[in-house]
């Protein structure tokens, strides 16, 4: 059985209280709003791309441990990523927390291996996807505010 | 609020309470979480039934399931015999006047929109107001602004202290000659504060405005007499006082339902249909469309009849205990705020760890076997009140034990362990 420290990994820890890439990005080509009103989990992200790259990505809200380091960590994995890598990787996050192909944990996760805990928390695995539902939104450029409820 | 007590507890003999005995009551309480013994701190959200309660549902289905009110045979006549013997069951606990008071009905929420639609719908016009407090359920605050809507009536609301309690001299300032209704809760579902129901009763009759109460959070923890109180309604949920989910009572004064328009069309509600005209039935049943939840019904009244057993006193006496030893336990854990201190409270302890998301609080209890709620508690104009977007809250019930509070105290210190 997986316990609590599995969940909350020093790294998640960390990243919970001094959240990296955290404040308004001005001048972002992209933004868009996630929420999660039955956990009271809010975040909004901002991206710059060029050149089909990421340039610079940050975040501001507040929620959960889980989510504000999965925001984080989000922000710090992907700056000079292109769209494609972006959308690559978030597959591999969600296999990840979701418990799917756990055998093969790749290398491109990096930091982000600190979540493998949280397949056996299902109920807090949309804390987790929230930064990446509303990145892959605003990238794609919809308005409407994100949920993962 | 003086306490009434009914007529059965003063015949009860006087049985020293043991709380190791209630639980034997409720097999789901003997199970481990995670490795650890099950500690149900989450009694706001749904009580868990005891044996009686399971056997009378199984029991109604085993022998006695047909419809009710219409059969001719045996099986349907046992059926509505029990049903309205619940209700029998109903207007005692409540002390009403009258059995064609109690209306039976899915729930509070179901309860509350039903006097919104049938009894402040027709009333209202533009300018007029309904009042409510800033400690209502969602339940208590939609069904009001969509009626509003419907009518261009004003919805006002009395604020609340910054011990959670309401404040009297702005529900005095507030209540008015366009006052139609007003609709508070009993107790407070995030909060736990018992309300000075009686005194806003007195001051709205005053005014002649009605008023209802919210009293789902109540029913389960203070002895409660709708004729002592005089309310014009009052609405509770059977879930919450050890009864099945799906189902609960709007009690109505006689004269008041009777001039109320049906809630919804159907079956059992009607006197006679042609395609010219309908003529609806008498109270309650012209409330009551459609088959109803039966086996919930008898259920419930299982549920007051094992609650009357141990004595509304009695429960609250021992609840009242277990919230005194929780507050102090809690709050010598450091960077731990307590939200709601009001000076009446009812089984519920409402809290924020400094720096610690309420869900992470949640879960990392969670681990220890201990089941609590994590979230706005379905009442955020009280998060908001408190500039919180959530909590974490413990709240308790009869079979819930002082061994159970020190859990939730370590509990508590184990959350700034892991992630302080």
């Amino acid at each position: 059985m997986f316990d609590l420290d599995d969940l909350y990994q020093e790294t998640i820890l960390d990243h919970n209280r001094h959240p990296r890439n955290f404040g308004k990005l001005e001048g972002c080509d992209f933004s868009a709003e996630g929420r999660n009103p039955l956990c009271g989990d809010q975040l909004v992200i901002y991206v710059k791309v060029e050149d089909d790259v990421v340039e610079d990505i940050r975040f501001e809200g507040s929620g959960c441990a889980i989510s504000k380091a999965s925001a984080s960590l989000m922000t710090e994995s992907l700056k000079g990523k292109t769209r494609d890598e972006v959308a690559d990787v978030f597959q591999r996050f969600r296999n990840l927390v979701m418990g799917v192909d756990v055998d093969t944990p790749s290398e491109e996760l990096g930091k982000l291996v600190a979540f493998h805990g949280l397949s056996e928390f299902p109920v807090r695995v949309k804390c987790a996807t929230l930064a990446w539902h509303t990145l892959q939104a605003a990238l794609q450029n919809e308005s409407e505010p994100v949920t993962t409820e | 609020m003086k306490p009434v007590t009914g007529a059965k507890q003063i015949e009860r003999e006087p049985v020293a309470f043991d709380v190791h005995r209630i639980r034997q009551d409720f097999p789901i309480l003997h199970q481990q979480a995670y490795g650890h013994p099950l500690v149900y701190l989450d009694n706001a959200a749904t009580s868990q039934k005891p044996r009686a309660v399971i056997d009378a549902i199984v029991g109604y289905y085993a022998n006695d399931n047909a419809n009710v009110h219409r059969g001719v045979h045996l099986l349907s006549q046992r059926a509505t015999d029990q049903y309205e013997a619940a209700r029998g069951k109903v207007r005692a606990f409540l002390n009403a006047a009258q059995t064609e008071e109690i209306v039976f009905v899915r729930g509070t929420t179901e309860a509350i929109n039903l006097v919104a639609s049938s009894y402040a719908g027709p009333r209202l016009g533009q300018g007029d107001e309904i009042l409510i407090t800033g400690m209502e359920h969602h339940s208590n605050i939609v069904p009001w602004q969509m009626v509003c809507e419907r009518t261009g009536a004003k919805l006002r609301v009395v604020p609340i202290t910054d011990d959670g309690e309401l404040h009297m001299e702005e529900l005095e300032r507030l209540i008015g000659p366009r006052t139609r209704l007003v609709s508070i809760v009993h107790v407070s579902n995030a909060l736990g504060t018992i309300n000075p129901v009686a005194e806003v009763v007195r001051m709205a009759h005053d005014l002649g405005i009605p008023v209802l109460l919210d009293g789902a959070q109540a029913v389960p923890h203070v002895p409660v007499d709708v004729q002592a109180l005089d309310c014009d309604f009052y609405a509770f949920s059977s879930h919450k006082i050890y009864g099945p989910t799906g189902f609960g009572v709007l009690y109505g004064k006689a004269d008041l339902l009777d001039a109320m328009p049906p809630y919804q069309g159907g079956g059992d509600m009607i006197r006679a249909v042609t395609f010219e005209k309908t003529t609806y039935n008498e109270l309650p049943y012209k409330f009551e469309a459609g088959t109803p939840n039966i086996a919930a019904a008898i259920g419930l009244g299982a549920a007051l009849d094992y609650v009357e057993g141990i004595g509304l006193d009695v429960i609250e006496r021992h609840e009242r205990g277990l919230l005194a030893e929780a507050t102090a336990a809690v709050r010598d854990v450091p960077g731990v705020r307590l939200i709601g201190t009001a000076a009446e409270k009812a089984g519920v302890l409402s809290f924020v760890v400094e720096g610690v998301h309420p869900h992470d609080v949640g879960t990392v209890l969670d681990r220890q076997g201990i089941a609590v709620r994590a979230g706005h508690h379905c009442a955020q104009p009280v998060m908001q009140r408190f500039g919180v977007p959530a909590t974490t809250r413990a709240s308790f019930a009869v079979y819930n034990t002082s061994e159970e509070v020190e859990t939730l105290a370590k509990g508590i210190r184990k959350v700034l362990e892991v992630l302080g």
